[in-house]
């Protein structure tokens, strides 16, 4: 722990929920240890609440160091397992890749009637990069935390979604897909269509915009900050755990842990299988 | 919790997996299922295609153990029905000969007995001339006495 109030239990609380942040303060800022920003402006490491100050323009370092690091991790197990992937008895590593990779195949295929070869492997990044970021809430919550302390590393939030910002940014690209496939499959014509004509019919195409607009809208925002709030909530809960006395803990963090390891694939699966749906939505007529 | 560029950051790493996994993780697995799904097929059906295989050869190969069999039969039949016709042969060529040789020797036998006869009647007609001869005490004429044995023996 550290920082100020430290000892204290909402001090506590606050330093498990914040980023390690790097970012710009401004010219005159008064910083949480009384010295006051030079001329200029500096970019530091946020302590407190200065990330709020630091703007758009600021780094979640521990957030992007996490998610970066899963998911070179699982483009590298199954790289692996994809360059000596052999169509003869394969090894326990291709096998275990083959499961996943059908699964999320047999997803794809029983929502998504298009031809895209873009789909399935996004699926199945989202399922594995998600699974493994979720995957960082069942480490003990004070271990990694605790040791970044003792080498001078003030915050450290080792599960990458549990910051809105990763899972608005996947959302987000998502997004940004459901659109462009829209515009690229049906044409831009039937896209505006889509979006004014229905469903009240032709003379009602503001009251249709607004609806279809909100619908179209609520899909990034759905998507992102659903696996950002169960997993939010499932670290809340540990935090919470984790103020109990030491002897007493694993009575209610070991059930919450066997719990979470539903929560964390279920939420994954959940963000792979509503990616597959939107997608095809965007290739599909209706 | 603020949203700040990290959100550019995630979408950049985000959009480079997805990009990696497209280009060098899905393709190369899925090929070598859609390859081991096709080994598979394959062995099936050459599994399916031995065992009829086999089905066929066994079947081949009881017909020809019947065929034999069969053949066998017939053989052995033909040889019994061969073996009474020779038999059969021997014995009527047996009885043949044996009614042949029973002839000849009878045959033989009349002869003997009638030489024996002829001799006996040559040597009785001596006899009488010599007892005639004894009992006249006279030199009959031998010529005349002769022809009245020979009818003499012939009465005999």
């Amino acid at each position: 722990m550290a920082a100020e109030g430290a000892l204290t239990t909402s001090g506590y609380i606050i330093h498990h929920l914040t980023n390690l942040t790097f970012g710009k303060l401004p010219e005159g800022f008064v910083r949480y240890d009384g010295s006051v920003v030079g001329e200029g402006g500096t970019w530091t490491i946020a302590h407190g609440n200065e990330a709020s100050t630091m703007g758009f323009w600021a780094l979640n370092l521990d957030t992007m160091l996490f998610s970066v690091g899963l998911g070179l991790f699982f483009i590298w197990l199954f790289h692996k397992a994809a360059v000596k992937a052999t169509s003869g008895v394969p090894g326990s590593l291709q096998n275990f890749v083959e499961t996943i990779i059908e699964f999320v195949d047999e997803n794809v295929k029983s929502s998504f009637h298009s031809r895209n070869e873009l789909v399935a492997p996004l699926a199945l990044t989202i399922f594995v990069w998600v699974w493994l970021m979720n995957l960082m809430d069942l480490v003990p919550i004070d271990w990694v935390p605790y040791l970044a302390t003792q080498l001078g590393v003030p915050y450290l939030k080792i599960v990458p979604t549990t910051d809105v910002n990763a899972t608005m940014g996947m959302a987000l690209s998502v997004f940004a897909l459901i659109i462009y496939y829209s515009l690229a499959v049906k044409g831009p014509k039937e896209f505006i269509a889509e979006l004014t004509l229905q469903p009240l019919g032709k003379y009602m195409v503001p009251a249709n915009l607004f609806l279809e607009g909100v619908n179209l809208l609520a899909k990034p925002v759905s998507l992102g900050l659903r696996l950002f709030g169960n997993m939010y909530a499932g670290e809340m809960i540990f935090i919470l755990i984790a103020l109990l006395p030491f002897w007493i803990q694993w009575v209610l963090s070991v059930p919450w842990a066997i719990f979470h390891i539903l929560i964390i694939t279920l939420q994954a699966f959940i963000f792979m299988v509503l990616t597959i749906v939107y997608m095809s939505m965007a290739h599909e007529s209706h | 919790m603020n949203i700040n560029a990290t959100i550019i950051g995630q979408a950049i790493a985000f959009a480079f997996f997805v990009w990696f996994c497209m280009k060098y993780v899905w393709p190369p697995v899925t090929n070598a299922l859609k390859e081991r799904q096709k080994k598979i097929a394959e062995g099936l059906d050459a599994a399916d295609r031995a065992s009829r295989d086999l089905e066929l050869a066994k079947e081949k190969a009881t017909q020809a153990l019947r065929e034999g069999k069969e053949q066998a039969a017939a053989i052995i039949e033909q040889a019994n029905k061969r073996a009474n016709q020779i038999v059969d042969e021997a014995k009527e060529q047996a009885i043949t000969e044996g009614s042949r040789l029973k002839e000849a020797a009878q045959a033989e036998i009349e002869q003997e007995k009638n030489r024996a006869k002829e001799a006996l009647r040559a040597e009785v007609a001596a006899l009488a001339i010599a007892g005639a001869e004894k009992i006249l005490d006279k030199e009959v004429d031998s010529k005349a006495s002769a022809e009245l044995v020979a009818k003499l023996a012939a009465e005999l």
